[in-house]
């Protein structure tokens, strides 16, 4: 038996969470509706997804992807899921088993791409037929895969999984660098063009404290094991960075991520512009690429001609590369 | 009370009874990186775990970007 004093802020019920951001406890049922309140705002406020848009979720069979793909059923929107195949190893398959399992179970259309059975490389082979971190040709493939997914399904919205500490940790890296060009590209909705579905991030009102609470109170069995070319990686640095900045004052990663949006973001507006004027399309694939050949064109080229390499000879690579 | 820990996975035993946010504590762990589960149920920070508890401490932490 476990004793709680905690009492849910809404009913006064037994709390199972304490979230010190809302300095708040609540209960299953209350956690879940501030859940769906933070991403029904979320929609609204930055005008994500319209009434009859056609929407294809990226899934990965972790807790994020999962969630926002249940919270959008949930709200009553139809929406597909697109799981795409890396090649690491025993993450890898287990994670096509979460997010299969949690499709059927839901009678959800799953489609699914390879990397290893439909470009003949995985995510190990390419980091080190690149000599790039892993995460780099990981982020690649999977930006060009759901992209060219979606526009050939004929979808209008790609939603993601992106969490409120997934931003708040890319605005930390991109504010410790002031990179200006990728500040001005980070929002919640990047616009659809030529080759490329509107894309949302409902998920950027919650922490990933939230979404995983979602997962378990809702009863989804996610990949909750950390992927293996990801230890040591600067966004994990990022986020241990903000988290301990949010336990001495809660809130903190909030304000952080959605002040910048309302105050900052306006500002860099025109940066984004120039940057979409320079685009123009792959000669080999026709995806948007800003030279002649796209990054993830040249990657298979470069990957898929190199000797297969087992995950273990790249875990923690990217430790390495800190 | 026996302890799960994740990434990598692993059991500790403890001696209990403890509140969660102690036993995050005493194990180094960030509040705001971890959910704790106790016979299959999410627990607050207040919560008394009692000494025969399995608990899961599990991390919400991912990497990707």
């Amino acid at each position: 038996m476990v004793a709680a004093g905690a009492k849910c802020r809404t009913c006064r019920g037994p709390a199972i969470i304490d979230l010190p951001r809302h300095n708040a406890n609540f209960c299953a049922e209350h956690l879940q509706e501030l859940c769906r309140r933070q991403v029904v705002k979320a929609i609204h406020d930055f005008d994500m997804i319209q009434p009859d848009d056609r929407i294809l979720v990226a899934v990965s069979g972790g807790k994020d992807s999962l969630a926002v793909w249940d919270l959008l059923i949930d709200l009553g929107y139809h929406a597909d899921g697109l799981y795409v195949g890396l090649g690491i190893g025993e993450y890898s398959e287990v994670s096509a088993q979460c997010a299969r399992a949690f499709a059927t179970a839901r009678g959800l259309q799953l489609r699914e791409v390879s990397l290893p059975d439909d470009y003949h490389f995985d995510v190990p082979t390419a980091a080190v037929a690149t000599r790039r971190v892993p995460c780099s040709a990981c982020g690649l493939s999977k930006r060009h895969l759901f992209d060219t997914a979606a526009t050939a399904g004929g979808y209008d919205v790609l939603v993601t999984g992106h969490n409120l500490d997934d931003e708040a940790a890319v605005l930390f890296g991109n504010t410790l660098r002031w990179d200006i060009d990728y500040l001005a590209r980070q929002a919640p909705v990047l616009p659809a063009r030529a080759g490329m579905p509107r894309k949302v991030k409902p998920l950027v009102r919650l922490t990933e404290r939230e979404t995983a609470a979602w997962c378990i109170v809702r009863g989804i069995d996610y990949l909750v094991e950390e992927c293996p070319m990801a230890a040591g990686n600067k966004h994990l640095a990022y986020k241990a960075a903000l988290n301990a900045i949010e336990a001495g004052s809660p809130g903190s990663k909030a304000s952080f991520y959605l002040n910048f949006l309302d105050n900052m973001a306006p500002l860099l507006a025109g940066h984004r512009a120039d940057d979409v004027a320079s685009v123009g399309s792959c000669t080999r694939c026709g995806s948007p690429t800003t030279g002649d050949v796209c990054a993830f064109c040249r990657l298979v080229d470069t990957a898929s001609a190199h000797a297969p390499v087992p995950v273990e000879l790249v875990r923690n690579r990217g430790r390495r590369h800190r | 009370m026996k302890v799960l820990l994740r990434n990598p996975r692993r059991e500790i035993e403890l001696s209990g009874p403890l509140r969660v946010n102690a036993l995050l504590d005493s194990l180094g762990l960030n509040r705001e990186s971890h959910l704790v589960i106790c016979n299959g149920t999410l627990v607050p920070g207040d919560a008394a775990l009692p000494a025969d508890a399995e608990v899961e401490i599990r991390p919400v932490i991912s990497g990707g970007a």
